[in-house]
């Protein structure tokens, strides 16, 4: 639904931009191939990761690494987990849900979702290409920290 | 071509590995050619108006008005634009960084900046949807309410932490990466 928004609103914006000008609407779409040919071998890498790292990491290892474990333990494999796996988020979810209805707690459940979505260890590379190496790695270090907090905060809460 | 090679080999080791899973363990290595397919369709899908938005973005949006908007004396007003850009976001979070880019470049804030990669990574609206739908809207609305902070903290850190060499050199980068 939000992907038919987007191609809207690009394709809209696009003809308003034809009109107006079709020198700049030409280099603005020479940009748009540059910027992504330039993070394209990146790219093609982090598909090719992901897909072997799911292809070892079922959802069935991943229930059983976070699965049974409780206490802070299993909240740091289920940190860990997250960190390095990146799984769209109609996979994630539906994944989460199963794992609590498996028995995991919700704060390892609430551990592996934020650190799946603000810790990117297989996208390090890339932030590093825009933010460099020390500002990526701050980033991705506090967003870490931050996920066992938010997994405290629910815990509290919902528990 | 030698330029290619370069830029590529990490992509041609890792499909060369895959390839010899494939010879050494044919499930392992076919489900992951399975899935690295499906996931290259997919970005393949969300990708295209991302970058034709971040394109149109880089020619008709001034500097002087992105750093009016999003600049480093935007204040609260530049944050906000930073979180709701963010979070109306659609896409895989490798998609945000030349996004990030294009935004460096025109003048934003650098905090402003790690904002707008928070909001994408964590509270975009489609996101939550599929969130509410799996996990109940307690669980997600205690989510968001904990990541708005988050999200203000990591970022606002994160540039503290940087000295302001580290800095100049990230918006030098920024400026001749086109």
């Amino acid at each position: 639904m939000f992907t038919i928004i987007l191609y809207v609103l690009a394709a809209g914006l696009l003809t308003i931009s034809f009109l107006k000008d079709r020198k700049k609407t030409k280099i603005a779409l020479k940009k748009a191939w540059k910027s992504f040919e330039n993070i394209l071998p990146q790219l093609l890498s982090i598909l090719i990761i992901i897909g072997i790292m799911l292809a070892l990491l079922t959802p069935e290892t991943i229930s059983k690494l976070i699965g049974q474990q409780s206490g802070w333990f299993g909240m740091l494999i289920a940190g860990v987990v997250g960190s390095v796996t990146l799984i769209p988020g109609f996979v994630a979810f539906p994944l989460a849900a199963a794992l609590l209805n498996g028995g995991a707690g919700f704060m390892q459940i609430a551990v592996f979702i934020s650190t799946l979505m603000m810790v990117g260890i297989v996208t390090i590379t890339l932030e590093i290409k825009y933010f460099g190496k020390k500002a990526a790695i701050v980033r991705n270090g506090l967003a870490f920290v931050f996920s066992f907090a938010v997994a405290i905060v629910i815990g509290v809460v919902l528990a | 071509m030698k330029n290619f090679m370069k830029r590529y080999r990490l992509f041609i080791g890792l499909a060369v590995i895959n390839i010899l899973l494939i010879a050494v363990f044919p499930d392992i290595g076919l489900k992951s050619v399975n899935i690295t397919w499906s996931n290259t369709l997919e970005m393949l899908s969300v990708i295209p108006p991302i970058f034709i938005l971040l394109g149109l973005l880089d020619v008709w949006v001034q500097r002087d008005t992105m750093i009016r908007l999003m600049g480093e004396k935007s204040g609260i007003v530049g944050a906000l634009i930073a979180f709701l850009l963010g979070s109306a976001a659609a896409g895989p979070l490798y998609a945000a960084f030349p996004v990030a880019g294009v935004l460096l470049k025109k003048g934003s804030k650098f905090s402003n900046v790690l904002v707008f990669i928070g909001a994408w990574s964590t509270t975009k609206i489609p996101l939550l949807l599929f969130e509410t739908s799996s996990m109940g809207w307690r669980f997600t609305l205690v989510r968001f309410l904990i990541n708005i902070p988050g999200i203000a903290l990591i970022a606002y850190t994160t540039e503290k932490l940087l000295n302001k060499n580290e800095k100049a050199l990230i918006y030098e980068k920024a400026g001749t990466m086109d």
